[in-house]
């Protein structure tokens, strides 16, 4: 039986681990690889590199991280941010990523999925999606932060990414993302019943039962996680260990 | 040395990272003196049955590799193991390096996400040399959509996905393929690749082993 994965993301800014505080900035804090290489002693099924960079001088050094990463963890490594081409892909790809996921690139050029799936393989095209609650009771995609609203329904977009080739979706919730309240279970399980491939979903986990809530009351594949694990609040293996108390299948 | 066979089909890289941490000299290569000369092969391969097919056609590769097979250790993985049988199914009927007796058909797990991706669990039902020092829970990297219909005798683990999915094969001999990737399997994978590099190492200085002595043995006469 497949196992449930837990994925701690990194947010990396010109090749070092960064994480806001409470919108007042960025501050430093640390190596990635060493994060990533931390992460794997915990448990991790899978680790997510963020690249918040804007220049494009910082991609390239993202583009070492990966491949420094690569030599070290030997589970599958998720790459995204600012991935725009096929070029993008490949170049991530080939320094030892395993799945390179897009997002606002995806939505201004859907082609990109397509292309990407038939060139790497479905497997390695994750499609990164942000929704939003909308007054009608449905959810909107959003880019930018959440800033702007692209006007596509999450749920048409999802059913679009699958069909154009997307291996898997990675949902945030920017209603739970940063509350702590948990995940947001009703739009994992309609992004789920949505789709037949994997959905990790992502935003608002704050303690252990929001995991073992995640995976009993949706289809969710795969929960992630950032400052969760990050600021050491819980560990990859504290919430291994519950949820296989609950009887959710999860990798020793 | 172990040599991992380029033949334009994937995840080499991923492969030789791993061999390299676990501190395996090995050779990305597709010289045919090069794999002639290696301890070992691995096989990657991430696509399809019929692309890697052709392009190890194309790149003249098919009868050295059987040849290999029968002689050094040699291992494919994930698309690697697939090609390693009779014929796959993917597309169109493609004939395999017919290392192993079988077919490969499209994964049927009725209510289950095609490809079949993530960890799963390993079932033994045999010991092999690849297994040594495997917890008895241990999970594996999985992504395909297809898999393998071996036959019993050589069936060494399988795992439970709507069915059981066939993970690693072996011909008895030197002969073996992982349906999943050892190289993103963390510790067991880790240590799938240390008893095959142990392995190649044991069998070549067997082979210098018997060849001094029969040098001896020629000498004396």
């Amino acid at each position: 039986m497949l196992a449930k994965r837990i994925i701690p993301c990194l947010d990396v800014q010109d090749g070092m681990v960064v994480k806001g505080i409470h919108f007042e900035g960025i501050r430093e804090v640390g190596d990635p690889v060493e994060c990533a290489v931390a992460y794997d002693r915990q448990g991790a099924d899978e680790i997510c590199f963020l690249d918040i960079t804007a220049t494009h001088k910082g991609r390239g050094t993202m583009v070492d991280v990966v491949r420094r990463t690569a030599k070290k963890v030997f589970v599958p490594l998720t790459v995204g941010g600012g991935v725009r081409t096929i070029d993008d892909y490949r170049q991530i790809l080939r320094a030892g990523a395993d799945k390179v996921s897009v997002n606002s690139a995806a939505i201004r050029n859907p082609e990109l999925i397509r292309r990407a799936a038939d060139k790497f393989g479905s497997q390695c095209v994750v499609v990164a999606v942000d929704a939003k609650r909308r007054a009608d009771g449905g959810w909107g995609v959003f880019i930018n932060g959440g800033r702007i609203d692209t006007g596509l329904d999450a749920l048409d977009w999802v059913r679009r990414c699958e069909q154009l080739g997307a291996g898997e979706i990675l949902l945030t919730s920017m209603d739970a993302d940063g509350t702590k309240q948990g995940f947001d279970l009703p739009l994992t399980e309609q992004v789920s019943k949505s789709i037949s491939i994997p959905v990790i979903a992502s935003g608002g986990c704050g303690k252990l039962e929001d995991f073992s809530a995640i995976f009993e009351k949706t289809g969710a594949d795969a929960a992630l996680a950032a400052s969760l694990f990050h600021y050491r609040e819980l560990t990859v293996g504290q919430v291994k260990e519950h949820l296989r108390q609950k009887g959710i299948p999860v990798r020793r | 040395m172990v040599a991992i066979v380029d033949y334009g089909a994937g995840n080499l890289f991923s492969v030789a990272n791993a061999l390299e941490h676990l501190a395996v000299p090995c050779q990305i290569t597709r010289a045919p003196k090069v794999l002639e000369q290696a301890d070992g092969i691995l096989l990657p391969g991430v696509g399809a049955f019929p692309d890697a097919m052709e392009m190890l056609q194309e790149r003249g590769l098919v009868p050295l590799l059987r040849h290999m097979a029968l002689e050094k250790p040699f291992l494919g993985i994930c698309l690697g193991m697939q090609v390693l049988f009779s014929q796959g199914e993917e597309f169109r009927l493609t004939q395999g390096l017919n290392l192993l007796p079988g077919r490969v058909e499209k994964l049927r797990a009725p209510g289950l996400k095609i490809p079949h991706m993530g960890w799963n669990r390993l079932e033994f039902v045999r010991d092999c040399p690849l297994t040594r020092g495997l917890p008895e829970e241990a999970y594996v990297y999985f992504v395909h959509s297809y898999c393998a219909v071996p036959k019993k005798e050589n069936l060494v683990a399988w795992t439970e996905y709507g069915g059981q999915i066939p993970a690693l094969v072996w011909d008895g001999a030197y002969c073996y393929g992982a349906q999943f990737h050892p190289e993103k399997s963390g510790e067991p994978g880790l240590m799938i690749l240390r008893n095959f590099a142990d392995l190649c190492q044991d069998v070549a200085q067997r082979k210098t082993s018997k060849e001094g002595f029969s040098h001896d043995t020629a000498s004396r006469h």
